[in-house]
Order: structure tokens, then C-alpha cells, then sequence
């Protein structure tokens, strides 16, 4: 399944996939209907003023007619919207009890992702299971940046020195895209995530596999480890350590490469390898130059990781 | 309606007494503030264009997917300059142009209570305006984002100077809108004519004096925000730094206690202005006069109350967010009782369908819709999804363009020909409307749309696929329509400059004084001061004030204009206006190159400007001092 096939739509907020969009995108119709309603009678008032002729006299005093338009509807209408505010407000940052903990840390382009009671760590790719609770804590190790997967929630800020917390439930399989929405420097446009929602079984196979160490005894290791690679990503189980860079253990079970910038396939994976700074021009991942025979060597690694 | 004009005097004999040196000198030294007003709204529409321009450029890019017509470095400074330039070099300034420009005349006096401050802001503000744009010429401009939150802006992610421009200029420019501001103020308070009463005061000079004490209470907020942060960046201080216990929020504190009066710094005069025009053209006294003018002091105070709801995506506790959700909500209070005061005076009148009139349609139309818009986001749980997306692009351009530049293009409509003599073309002037109207609700409409369809703010490229193609295109092809309506005013300028009818002293059967005099009027304004005795003087008569003291031609011929006092508004002392001097533009050009000086961290430079600063304003003290006496 190619990238674009499975990424073919909007991320709508209007295209609720989860009970916190769902409610969202209700508070918004119920807002366009009395907008609407508004809009309509004071321009149709407005245009009526423009056109009417002369002097004549009206059934109310100017005063009630701009107390009534001025202040009453707009306090009962504000009155209105307060309550729904408290509301809408009271359901969304309501905790569930035995919700799955995510933690999810921001980075200059892309997200880590830790499940500490599974031990699993990814990078740019949640996986969650269909109809549970998830609460996801954010914090950032530099500058501000927000998450947001519009079809399941609204969005909150990563920042660092501060935890934040979301809570969020996806009530169909699917996967859904996530996008970095507070401006974050150069690659703000290339800081997108991926929320897969499994059923809870597949979700358990697949967070059971992400714990693990990679698989032992792959060729190529050696020259991964020797290369300038090991000094920012980590393989768990080699000795590749580094934490500058999202963590590698499992990236061959993974879509996309560079924060949902391209599908994860040969190709554009030795491109990745190569010329990142043309295709993420700012990102920390740099060209690497490779040999040939280096590069198929490496490639067969990276692809080996499961 | 009776218009009685004012006694006929030798205007040449007073005006001598008043007029500039002619060429550079008095460019550089004139204290008039209807020179200055001028300059100050030509200046600012040179910005206003440049700042257009770049959102085009930036419309190019976003047209199609994955274009390359410009870098993420090249986006991301041009987005933070035209939000920096729009914001701070051309609303903020133009409205002070109108204010500088106006008051007095609208306030029957001779000028602005501290005529040597005001040509002091002006040149801070030019000087100030291009200190920022050095930095585009030297590809260094900054790319924070108008609002440049920390940490991305600290010394670790923007090492250069980009940052720096940003953050000195606005503390640099903070000091012409500050000084400006306490001018208005005093202006408004002590320079009224002979029995114009605060109640019968003309609602743009009540505008105007809401956003002078706006300016006073917001713009420390600013200065401390950026000052902090140059700190941060030029001498390692840490009140941002997360890891040294700073705190990256305290600057969206500091910053939106500033940003959010702002947009109603903008709103208010706007509405000023909206409100002495429809009247006019409406042939109507506006109704309920106190409920506008309370309203428009109510937006002020409440506007302070509102800051935090720019910050409901950052995890404060939601209890004390909440109140800040229900204060942005009662802001459509007041915002609608002045809607339906111009529906009330419209309805009692007859519409006469010239330009100025159309541009307040534009704002009506569009500026409903933002503060509609504007009540969603502040439902917080709604502004979680559409936070820092399109949608609040698409609703702060419907607030500001729909909200403060469609009445700016009124004013120019409704006041340029008093500015210079000329009329502008009513056929240009209503192509250029509907080609504007058109191309806004072309461009920015489908915004909204996009923003929900999940399109974040500030990306310099997006991916093919999304649903977001077409709308962008719609969204560019408006945004050219629009500049081309902007570019037929442009044109209607110039062409009212060679070709325009004579306006005479009032075109538009305008009620304020500013209509009692010549087109353009003369340097002393009123060789006679009038006495008011209606807040229409021109439409229920006014008549001179020769014998007040101060008010006569003898006082004129001595560059004298009278004092009143605050509340009844009767002559209590004569001021002195001063005479042309250099003093303003040395003052400024000293603290400009102390700023300079801060910039490149160079303390010899900032020694030679608080050198040159301190003398001039030595010398303006001084002169003070023998204007006293």
C-alpha cells in the first residue's frame, strides 16, 4: 500500500473519527446554525437600511432596536455558547480510568514515542487499539510545537520544561493523519505523524514487537554501528546508542520516512540515506556518503529491522 | 442643515506666521501636524504595499503542492514580515496618520498638543521601519513569526541576527506609538475648542482617545517581551530558558498582553471612522451617540481581559482558561451594539451611494462575518481544532482587512480630497471597491474551509492528495484580485493628484470642523477658533470664538492657539506652538542609532547616539523651557 493511496483524503475536522471530534464538529454545526441565522437577519437589516428612503417612522424607538440587537441576542446567544463551552470542555479533559499511557516528545521534525508500561519506543507513528482510551503526554526538548490529529481531537501544545496531556480514542480501524501545528522553524511543514488504530489484538502483537531488541546477526550491523549513523539513532540491542535522531530498532515496520515526508520503500529510503537535506532541507539528518557497496549494505540493514 | 462658515480673514497675512521653510529643511523640521499626518499615512501605505506584495509571493508558493518557488528560510521570513509589517508599519501607523491629522482639525485648534513629539514619533516610526526592513536586503529578515515565540527565537534555534531586528525594532518603534498615544490624549483633553463639551465631541476623536489609553496600558507589555528576550539573546539572561528555570510561556503572556488589545488598538479608531461616515452619507445625526461611544469605551477595558484565549492549546489549567472564554464572548456585546447603532442611523436616513459609503458596506459585510468567526474560537473547546490553522487565518483577515482596512480605504475616500484638494474618481474608487470585496471573499473565504480540513498556519508547502489543491488555488487567485483592487486606488491617487476636481471646503456636507475650513486647509487651520455649541457644528452652525482668549487672529499672527479646561471646555490658558526645529528628527535619529548600536552590540555605537539624543533632547528641553516662558 503506497503512501499516497493510504493518505488520499483531507485530515477533516468535519470528518470525525473519534468521540472528541465528534463532539467538536457537533459544537461547530450548532455554531454555523446560529451564525447563519444571525449573519442573514443583520445583513438583511443592514440592506434594508441602505435602500429604505426617508424619514419614516418604524414600530419600536432606535434605542430597543439597538438594545435588542446589541445586547439581548447577543447575551442570550453568548449565555448559550458559555454553557456549551463548559460543557464540551468538562467531556474533553475528562480521565478514563485504565487508559494506555503514550509518551510523546516533540523534536526539530518529527515525534518520539514512547509506551513505558510496554517498553516500546517508535518515532512518528502511534499506534493505538480501536475504542480505548489513550492519554498521550506531550513535552518538547527544544521549541514549541503542537499535536493535532483532527479527526480524533482538538490540539495541544508540546513545550518544553512543561507536561501536557490529551486524551484521545479512535472509534473505527483506520489511520489518520497527525500534523505538527505551532510554527516550529524551517521543517514546520514536514512534522506530520501517523495515528494507526489497530484492533485491540493486532494493537497487542504490534506493541509487543516494537519492545523488543532487532533482530540479531543481521549483515550490515557492523558497518551501521562503525558509520556516523550509531551517534544519533539508537538500535536497541546493538550498539548503535545515539539520541539525537528518532530510534531505529523496528523502522522497517514503519510507513514513512523523515516524519511522514515519504513513503518508507527502497528507493526513497536511499534517498533518505543520501540527499536528506534536499528532500528536508534544516532537518538534523544529514547526507551521508556512501560507497555503493556501502549503501546496499546499509539499505539491507535498515530493511532487515522488523 | 445651516452652515455658517466662519469670518473671512487675510489667510496669507497668518499663514506666514505659520509656514515651513520650503524644500528638505522643512521637510526635516516642520512641526505640523497635518504635514506629519500625511507622512504618516503615505509612509505607511508604501509599507502597506510591500507587505501586500509578499503575500503574494507567498500565495505563488501555495497555489499547487509541493512547489518550489520559494525555500522554507525565503516563507517563513516573508509570512513574519508581512504579519510584522501589516501589524506594526501600517495599521498601527496609518490610524495615528488619521489621528495626527484630524484632532485638531476636528477639535477647532491650531495643532497637537506637543507638536515637536508628534514630528518625533513620526520619524521614530520611519526610522524604526526601516531598521526592520534593512534586514530583508540583507536576507537576514526575521522568521519567527509576528508573534516569535520562545524558544525558537532564542539565542540556540535563531543564532542570527533575524531575530534581533525583530525584537529591537518593535521596542524601538514602541517608543513613537507610546509618545504618540500620550499626544492624542493631552490633545484631546486640553486643545478642545471653546464649548465643545466631551459629549459633544465627534465620535472619531472619541476613538481615538480609547486607543491612546489602550496604547499607554498594552505597549509596556510588548517592550518588556521583547526586552526580555534581547536579553536573552545579547547578554545570556535566562527568563525564557526552560533549562535554566525560565519560562517559554511567560512571553505569550507578555506578548498577547500586548497583542490582544492590539487588534482592538486597530478596531476602535476604525470604527471611528465608520461612524462619522455612514451619518454623512446616510444624511442622518448617528443614533444613540452615548451607546457607541460607551461601547467603544467598553471594548477597551474588556479587550484587556481576553489575551489568554491565544493561548488555550497550551495546557493551562482549563478552569482559569475558562474565564478567559467567557470575557472574548461578551466582547460581541459592545461589538454589536455599534453594528445596530449604523443600521438604526441608516434606517432613519437616505443612503447617498459615493465610494466612502461602499467601503462601510465592505465592513459591515466582512466584519460581522470575523466577529462571528471570532465568537467560535473563543468557545475554547472549538478553538482546540481550529488553533493555528486556516480558519484563524481566514478569521483574523476578515477582523483586520474587513474590520480595520475597508474603513482606512473610506477614510481615504472620505478625507483625501481634505488632505489635498482634490477629489478622487468615483468610477475608479468603485471599481476598486467591488474588485477589493471580491477578491477578499475570494481569497480568504475558503480559508475557513481549509483550516477545518486540517491545513495548519505557517507551512511553506503541502502535500498533493489532501483536499486542500483547489482551495488553495481559489484562495491565490483571490488574493491577486484583491491586489489589483488595491492597485486601482493606488492609481486613483495619482490620478486625483493631476486630474481631480477642485473638493472645495466640503464635499460631502460633512457635520465636523475639519469641513469649515479650506481644502486643504491652511497652515494655522483656524485663523479664528470656533466656538461649538452641537456635535454637528457644521450642520447646526458654529460660530467664531474671537474674543476668547487665544482664539482670535492677533493670537494666530503670534502662533497661539488656546488651553481649555478638561471638563466644560473653557479657555484657561494660551500655548505657544512651537516653531519649525531639528530637534525631533536629531532625538530620533540618536535613539535609532543607539538601537543600531544594540543591534551589532557595538558600545562606541550606542555611546555616539545617546550622545546625540541626549543633546538634542537637551536643546528641545531648553526651548521648552523659553516656550513657557
Amino acid at each position: 500500500m503506497t503512501l499516497a493511496l493510504l493518505l488520499a483524503k483531507a485530515p477533516s475536522a468535519l470528518d470525525p473519527k473519534g468521540p472528541a471530534a465528534r463532539d467538536l464538529a457537533h459544537v461547530f454545526w450548532l455554531m454555523v446554525g446560529i451564525a447563519t441565522v444571525i449573519y442573514v437577519v443583520t445583513m438583511g437589516l443592514f440592506v434594508f437600511g441602505l435602500f429604505r428612503k426617508g424619514e419614516r417612522p418604524t414600530r419600536f424607538t432606535d434605542h430597543a432596536f439597538i438594545v435588542a440587537g446589541g445586547l439581548v441576542v447577543p447575551s442570550a446567544v453568548v449565555l448559550l455558547l458559555a454553557v456549551v463551552t463548559i460543557h464540551t470542555t468538562h467531556r474533553l479533559t475528562r480521565s478514563e480510568p485504565n487508559a494506555l499511557q503514550v509518551e510523546v516528545t516533540g523534536y526539530q521534525y518529527w515525534w518520539a514515542v514512547k509506551y513505558p508500561a510496554q517498553r516500546a519506543v517508535t518515532a512518528n507513528e502511534i499506534h493505538i487499539p480501536v475504542g480505548e482510551p489513550v492519554d498521550i503526554t506531550l513535552t518538547s526538548v527544544d521549541v514549541n510545537h503542537s499535536f493535532w490529529v483532527p479527526e480524533l481531537a482538538g490540539k495541544v501544545d508540546l513545550i518544553p520544561g512543561k507536561t501536557n496531556l490529551i486524551h484521545i480514542r479512535a472509534d473505527h480501524p483506520g489511520t489518520y493523519r497527525g500534523l505538527c501545528a505551532e510554527f516550529c522553524g524551517l521543517q514546520h511543514a514536514h512534522m506530520d505523524f501517523l495515528v494507526i488504530a489497530d484492533p485491540p489484538g493486532l494493537f497487542r502483537t504490534w506493541v509487543a514487537d516494537q519492545a523488543g531488541d532487532a533482530p540479531t546477526d543481521v549483515a550490515g550491523e557492523a558497518l551501521f554501528s562503525r558509520l556516523t549513523c550509531a551517534g544519533c539513532h539508537t538500535v536497541r540491542g546493538t550498539p548503535a546508542d545515539g539520541t539525537f535522531g528518532p530510534d531505529l530498532t523496528h523502522l522497517a515496520s514503519r510507513t514513512t520516512l523523515g516524519a511522514v515526508t515519504v513513503p518508507n520503500d527502497r528507493e526513497h529510503l536511499a534517498e533518505w540515506v543520501q540527499h536528506a537535506q534536499s528532500l528536508k532541507r534544516g532537518s538534523l539528518m544529514p547526507d551521508v556518503d556512501l560507497s555503493p557497496d556501502q549503501l546496499q549494505a546499509v539499505l539491507a540493514y535498515l530493511e532487515a529491522l522488523k | 442643515m445651516t452652515t455658517t462658515a466662519l469670518p473671512v480673514v487675510d489667510e496669507d497675512v497668518v499663514e506666514t506666521a505659520w509656514r515651513d521653510a520650503p524644500g528638505l529643511i522643512g521637510f526635516l523640521t516642520s512641526v505640523d501636524h497635518k504635514r506629519i499626518g500625511v507622512r504618516y499615512i503615505y509612509t505607511a501605505f508604501i509599507f502597506f504595499f510591500v507587505a501586500g506584495l509578499q503575500a503574494l509571493v507567498m500565495r505563488v508558493q501555495l497555489a499547487e503542492p509541493d512547489l518550489h518557488v520559494l525555500g522554507p528560510s525565503a516563507y517563513n521570513q516573508l509570512f513574519t514580515m508581512h504579519g510584522t509589517t501589516m501589524i506594526f508599519l501600517f495599521n498601527t501607523p496609518v490610524l495615528a496618520g488619521f489621528g495626527n491629522y484630524l484632532l485638531p482639525l476636528q477639535l477647532g485648534t491650531r495643532d497637537m498638543a506637543f507638536p515637536r513629539l508628534n514630528a518625533f514619533s513620526y520619524w521614530v516610526f520611519l526610522l524604526s521601519g526601516l531598521f526592520m526592513f534593512t534586514s530583508q536586503f540583507m536576507g537576514k529578515a526575521p522568521d519567527g513569526g509576528w508573534f516569535s515565540y520562545v524558544p525558537l527565537t532564542g539565542k540556540t534555534y535563531s543564532p542570527a541576527l533575524n531575530i534581533d531586528f525583530w525584537g529591537l525594532g518593535v521596542i524601538f518603534l514602541g517608543i513613537s506609538t507610546t509618545v504618540g498615544a500620550v499626544n492624542f490624549i493631552v490633545t484631546v483633553f486640553k486643545m478642545r475648542a471653546p464649548g465643545m463639551t466631551l459629549n459633544r465631541m465627534p465620535v472619531f476623536v472619541w476613538s481615538i482617545l480609547v486607543m491612546g489609553f489602550m496604547i499607554l496600558f498594552a505597549v509596556p507589555a510588548l517592550t518588556v517581551a521583547c526586552g526580555l528576550l534581547e536579553m536573552d539573546r545579547k547578554v545570556g539572561t535566562a527568563f525564557y530558558d526552560p533549562l535554566r528555570k525560565g519560562s517559554p510561556l511567560l512571553f505569550q503572556h507578555l506578548f498577547w498582553f500586548w497583542g490582544h488589545p492590539e487588534v482592538y488598538i486597530l478596531l476602535v479608531p476604525a470604527i471611528g471612522m465608520i461612524a462619522t461616515i455612514v451619518p454623512v452619507f446616510a444624511k442622518a445625526r448617528l443614533k444613540a451617540y452615548v451607546w457607541v461611544v460607551t461601547a467603544v469605551v467598553g471594548i477597551g477595558f474588556v479587550s484587556f481581559g481576553l489575551w489568554v484565549h491565544h493561548m488555550f492549546a497550551t495546557g493551562l489549567p482549563s478552569q482559569a482558561m475558562g474565564f478567559f472564554s467567557g470575557a472574548s464572548l461578551t466582547i460581541s456585546i459592545p461589538s454589536g451594539i455599534v453594528i445596530f447603532a449604523l443600521i438604526a442611523t441608516l434606517w432613519r436616513g437616505t443612503v447617498r451611494w459615493s465610494t466612502p459609503l461602499l467601503y462601510t458596506i465592505g465592513f459591515v459585510s466582512i466584519f460581522v462575518l470575523g466577529g462571528i468567526t471570532g465568537v467560535m474560537v473563543a468557545v475554547m473547546p472549538f478553538d482546540w481544532q481550529v488553533h493555528d490553522t486556516y480558519f484563524v487565518v481566514a478569521h483574523f483577515h476578515y477582523v483586520l482587512v474587513g474590520g480595520v482596512l475597508f474603513p482606512i480605504f473610506a477614510a481615504l475616500y472620505y478625507w483625501l480630497p481634505k488632505m489635498t484638494g482634490r477629489m478622487l474618481s468615483e468610477r475608479l474608487g468603485k471599481w476598486s471597491f467591488w474588485i477589493m470585496f471580491a477578491g477578499f471573499n475570494l481569497g480568504f473565504f475558503p480559508q475557513h474551509i481549509l483550516g477545518l480540513l486540517g491545513m495548519p498556519r505557517r507551512i511553506y508547502t503541502y502535500p498533493a492528495g489532501l483536499g486542500w489543491d483547489w482551495l488553495n488555488m481559489l484562495s491565490t487567485v483571490g488574493g491577486f484580485l484583491f491586489g489589483l483592487g488595491t492597485a486601482v486606488s493606488l492609481y486613483n491617487f495619482f490620478w486625483s493628484r493631476a486630474r481631480g476636481a477642485p473638493a472645495g471646503p466640503n464635499p460631502w456636507d460633512g457635520d465636523t470642523l475639519e469641513w469649515s475650513l479650506p481644502s486643504p486647509p491652511p497652515h494655522e487651520n483656524f485663523a479664528v477658533i470656533p466656538a461649538v455649541s452641537s456635535r454637528h457644528p457644521m450642520w447646526d452652525g458654529v460660530l467664531p470664538a474671537a474674543n476668547v482668549e487665544g482664539g482670535g487672529v492677533d493670537a494666530a499672527l503670534e502662533r497661539q492657539t488656546p488651553i481649555t479646561e478638561g471638563m466644560d471646555t473653557v479657555v484657561e490658558d494660551i500655548m505657544q506652538v512651537p516653531e519649525e526645529t531639528y530637534v525631533p528628527f536629531l532625538s530620533a535619529l540618536g535613539v535609532g542609532i543607539v538601537f543600531v548600536g544594540f543591534l551589532v552590540s557595538q558600545v562606541t555605537v550606542i555611546v555616539v547616539g545617546v550622545v546625540l539624543a541626549a543633546a538634542a533632547v537637551g536643546v528641545w528641553t531648553w526651548r521648552t523651557a523659553e516656550d513657557i516662558r
